[in-house]
């Protein structure tokens, strides 16, 4: 079977919601989407983000629960909090960095993107990147997205000295081979 | 007196707009339940028709699933699309036909509703003669439907008057097309985007009105193509352009002409194309003489080295491809800026090709199929003229009456408006239109309502001109009939009936067969389902330009879609035009056509120094009627913004979301501001899919393009200044 992967290219969004809009159509968490799409600054710029959850090797989310209440599939996908253990602290919500898990006050348990795990469970696409207009978001096999696309996938970044890898791929200009976020990454420190 | 019969406060209550944000039955009970059936057809929005599966259970769409297999759109939707399920159940929906008395609308039986309405019509068409009734059609209809309410205005009726909503979106287009052409289509298909080196979009916010197109556009740049974008304000689509001309509101000619002065001065036209397969080469090149940068850049407010730049990278590549949309279109020289940018095509050898050509970017769900078969004042089915003897006779024939009979060619949809408005129509029967929102000049359009003796109206929700009708008929939403339309391609769709409509609307076929009985010509529509309206049209479009008798309901979904011209059974279809080198004329050229520059219909002065400009927001459709009842689509974008640059926000004292007032020669509206470097400062920017104190076209102004009759939307002077405080009533 064709391994797929998810690729988000922030380049190509237009911002319409329409990830949001069908994300909220998911059967797990009905009525409440899941994604965020952002103007990064809609005074100076038509530019917007969307973002879904990275779905890292080694969830910060899930090391820092203090109820053990967020898992890991085997295949890669990290879940929403379970909610018998979920004690809505919001640690994970503070502690991703890439701002995902969303506390939803009225279920009293984090509710976070799980790549649409009853979709993709059965052979579908992911709803948002099945929909998404201007394919920023795609679920696609990755030999088809090397192929056919000028940006290239990363899934490592770098937090200041720690690096994050993550199940998502970016698409970055092609001589990026991994994102750098903070000031730290470009300065000389001994290692810790 | 069509007046509106209560307070505005309680319409509203009784009929919405009332934002509906779950789906039948809720978001965690009824709708969670498995679906009885998936139904395959297409989104009821805009012209890209993209395919989607409906889910269906108790004769309700309880939601959707993307349909992947659909080439088209391969499962992606704009958010419309993904929310367009929400207006099934919505307790605003018309479920009987209404009568308005002093005391309000009542709810009457189908008997009594029907009666009424013939009778009016007889009544007035008796005293006042066929013409003093019009007819509104609407090109969110389907085929089958726009080709009834064709024949019914001429044969039923018999009035000259009729006209549709497409007369405010895509006839621009297509009076350009078939002078250049001789055919009213975009000439390739989508697929041929992705393979062009050079893109150039025209006039058109791909990202809001046509998200699906984007997809194809950033494959093109995969691919290594460039894209420029043309429009005085920057959109999404705009993020990735490589060269983008902010032009002033109403020069795209000048632009366009421009362009093809640096192509002709720099010797880059294809000679031998030009030659073989074009007439009237010369005098086009004449006339852009005078267009050298300099001049263009003057006028147009572009730099002449971004002017240059555009004319030499769309000339010296392989494959040139033009995009456009109501940008250029919507001005009272509409029809030259298309011509002119036709010109440019023509004069590089860009048609016909793979990846390389031009075209228009349909605005409304069957604009295409909506325009072809007879719903517009000068045209019978198969794209035929009125005026053309031999299509009279031929229609007639199909028709089963003389061609004396058919009435000639009537008013276009604004002019109808200005016909009723001084007497001379008395008499309006509309559906799937709502002018009161979509109409230029809206306090004159209200006027003009107001002014009628009988206004009937056939819709599923009240829209805000619905409130002014004696009689409302209670219709179908386009998943409760089948029939076909052509997507944006010429590509024509299968679609399908999901539901039957609710309570006791019925069906829009039905409904004008039925009028149609008891007007006394029964015997011409027979129909019982759209299957026998769609065998007559096939029938009245053969031979014509949009030639769809060899298509049928199976073939189309056997084939996904069929391209017209279809001559016959086994014929493919004609996914792109001109291939051979042959154009429709009967000469078998194209024709380059002479374009004249000139000022806007509503020009820029001291006391209106700055251009408004109106258009769309991804989330809304058109005049709302149904996109403003779903409550998620509202949320996105609840109220119109006023966007203006901070150099002008600044200048007048004006900072982010305070309350700005609008003025023009016709009305002011105050809305909130949104203080954004995206566009021109010499131009602001109002969506228009409201009504009353939000309504953009308050503003704007009946100046239309001659040949076209299209409004000139797209170029207002105004003025502003800073309001004290929000409007009354916000």
């Amino acid at each position: 079977m064709t391994e797929y992967g998810f690729f988000i290219d922030p380049s190509r969004c237009i911002g319409c919601q329409s990830c949001v809009n069908a994300c909220a159509e998911c059967e797990t968490h009905r009525g409440y989407p899941m994604i965020h799409v952002d103007f990064i600054d809609r005074r100076n710029t038509i530019d917007t983000v969307p973002m879904v959850c990275m779905h890292c090797d080694k969830p910060t989310c899930a090391e820092v629960c203090p109820a053990d209440a967020i898992k890991k599939n085997e295949d890669g996908v990290v879940q929403s909090s379970l909610k018998p253990r979920c004690i809505g602290c919001s640690n994970c919500v503070l502690a991703c960095p890439f701002g995902v898990p969303k506390m939803m006050s009225e279920l009293e348990q984090m509710m976070k993107c799980d790549m649409c795990y009853d979709r993709t469970s059965s052979g579908k696409r992911p709803m948002c990147a099945t929909v998404c207009p201007s394919q920023a978001l795609a679920y696609v096999p990755m030999e088809q997205i090397l192929r056919e696309r000028r940006e290239k996938p990363a899934n490592l970044f770098f937090f200041g000295n720690e690096p994050v890898r993550t199940k998502v791929f970016m698409m970055v200009p092609p001589d990026v081979d991994a994102m750098s976020i903070d000031v730290l990454d470009y300065m000389w420190e001994p290692c810790r | 007196m069509a007046v509106p019969p209560n307070d505005e406060a309680r319409l509203i209550e009784r009929f919405g707009p009332h934002p509906q944000y779950e789906p039948p039955g809720g978001w965690q009970d009824e709708s969670r339940r498995p679906a009885e059936k998936l139904v395959k057809t297409h989104c009821c929005f805009c012209g890209q028709q993209c395919g989607i599966q409906l889910k269906v259970r108790d004769n309700r769409v309880i939601g959707f699933e993307p349909w992947e297999e659909f080439p088209f759109n391969r499962g992606m939707l704009c958010p419309k699309g993904v929310k367009r399920y929400m207006q099934s159940g919505h307790p605003d929906r018309l479920l009987a036909p209404l009568i308005r008395e002093s005391s309000g609308f009542r709810e009457a039986n189908w008997d009594e509703a029907l009666n009424r309405v013939a009778s009016r019509i007889r009544e007035i068409q008796e005293r006042h003669g066929p013409d003093a009734v019009a007819v509104y059609g609407g090109a969110s209809l389907t085929t089958e439907k726009a080709y009834l309410l064709g024949k019914f205005a001429r044969v039923a009726l018999g009035t000259r008057h009729i006209d549709y909503n497409g007369r405010l979106c895509m006839v621009s287009a297509g009076v350009a097309y078939k002078l250049a052409f001789g055919v009213d289509r975009s000439p390739n298909p989508w697929n041929d985007i992705p393979l062009a080196d050079v893109l150039l979009l025209a006039g058109s916010n791909v990202a809001d009105c046509s998200p699906i197109t984007t997809d194809y556009i950033w494959r093109c740049r995969d691919r290594g193509g460039k894209l420029i974008v043309i429009d005085p304000r920057m959109t999404p689509i705009t993020r990735n352009a490589d060269l983008y001309l902010p032009v002033r509101p109403g020069t795209d000619l000048a632009l366009f002409m421009g362009m093809l002065h640096v192509i002709l001065r720099d010797g880059l036209e294809k000679r031998a194309f030009i030659a073989k397969h074009t007439i009237g080469f010369d005098d086009v090149a004449a006339s852009v003489k005078p267009y050298d940068p300099a001049t263009a850049a003057r006028i147009t407010g572009v730099p002449p080295e971004s002017i240059e730049k555009a004319g030499r990278w769309f000339a010296t590549c392989e494959r040139g491809f033009a995009l456009h949309a109501r940008g250029i279109e919507h001005q009272s020289k509409g029809v030259e800026n298309v011509l002119a940018l036709i010109n440019i095509c023509l004069a590089t050898g860009n048609i016909g090709r793979e990846g390389a050509g031009c075209v228009m970017i349909t605005g409304q769900g069957n604009g295409q199929g909506g325009r072809e078969h007879g719903q517009k004042c000068d045209q019978l089915p198969g794209q035929r003229s009125i005026t053309d003897p031999e299509a009279r006779r031929y229609v007639a024939r199909v028709w089963g009456i003389q061609p004396e009979q058919i009435p000639q060619a009537g008013y276009s949809a604004v002019e109808i408006m200005e016909a009723i408005h001084r007497g001379e129509i008395k008499a309006l029967l509309s559906i799937c239109f709502n002018p009161l929102v979509s109409l230029p000049d809206a306090n004159f359009t209200a006027e003009a309502l107001k002014k009628l003796e009988f206004f009937s109206v056939i819709d599923f929700f009240m829209s805000e001109t619905a409130q002014y009708a004696d009689v409302i008929l209670a219709g179908s939403l386009q998943e409760e009939e089948e029939g076909v339309v052509a997507n944006v391609e010429g590509r024509v769709l299968h679609i399908q009936q999901a539901i039957t409509p609710p309570g006791e609307a019925r069906v829009d076929s039905q409904i004008i067969c039925e009028l149609a009985r008891r007007l006394g010509h029964g015997q011409h529509f027979p129909f019982q389902s759209p299957r026998e309206i769609f065998q007559e049209l096939r029938e009245a479009s053969r031979g014509g330009c949009a030639d769809y008798y060899g298509i049928t309901y199976e073939k189309i979904d056997r084939q996904m879609g069929v391209f017209w011209p279809c001559p016959s059974e086994d014929h493919p279809g004609t996914p792109r035009l001109f291939e051979d080198g042959k154009f429709f004329h009967s000469d078998g050229k194209a024709h380059f056509m002479v374009t004249e520059y000139r000022e806007a219909g509503d020009p820029v002065n001291e006391d209106y120094p700055l251009f408004l400009t109106t258009g769309r927001v991804v989330s809304q459709y058109l005049s709302g009627t149904q996109t403003r009842r779903i409550g998620a689509l509202v949320d996105q974008y609840p109220e119109p913004r006023l966007e203006i640059h901070p150099r002008l926000a600044d200048d007048r004292g004006i900072r982010d979301k305070d309350w700005v007032t609008v003025t023009t020669r016709r009305a002011e509206i105050t809305l909130q501001d949104m203080v954004v470097r995206t566009i021109r400062p010499d131009t602001v920017f109002i969506p228009y899919h409201w009504p009353g104190r939000k309504s953009a076209n308050k503003l704007t102004h009946r100046t239309l393009d001659p040949r076209s009759k299209i409004p000139e939307f797209k170029v207002s002077a105004c003025n502003l200044r800073k309001s004290e405080g929000p409007p009354e009533g916000a």
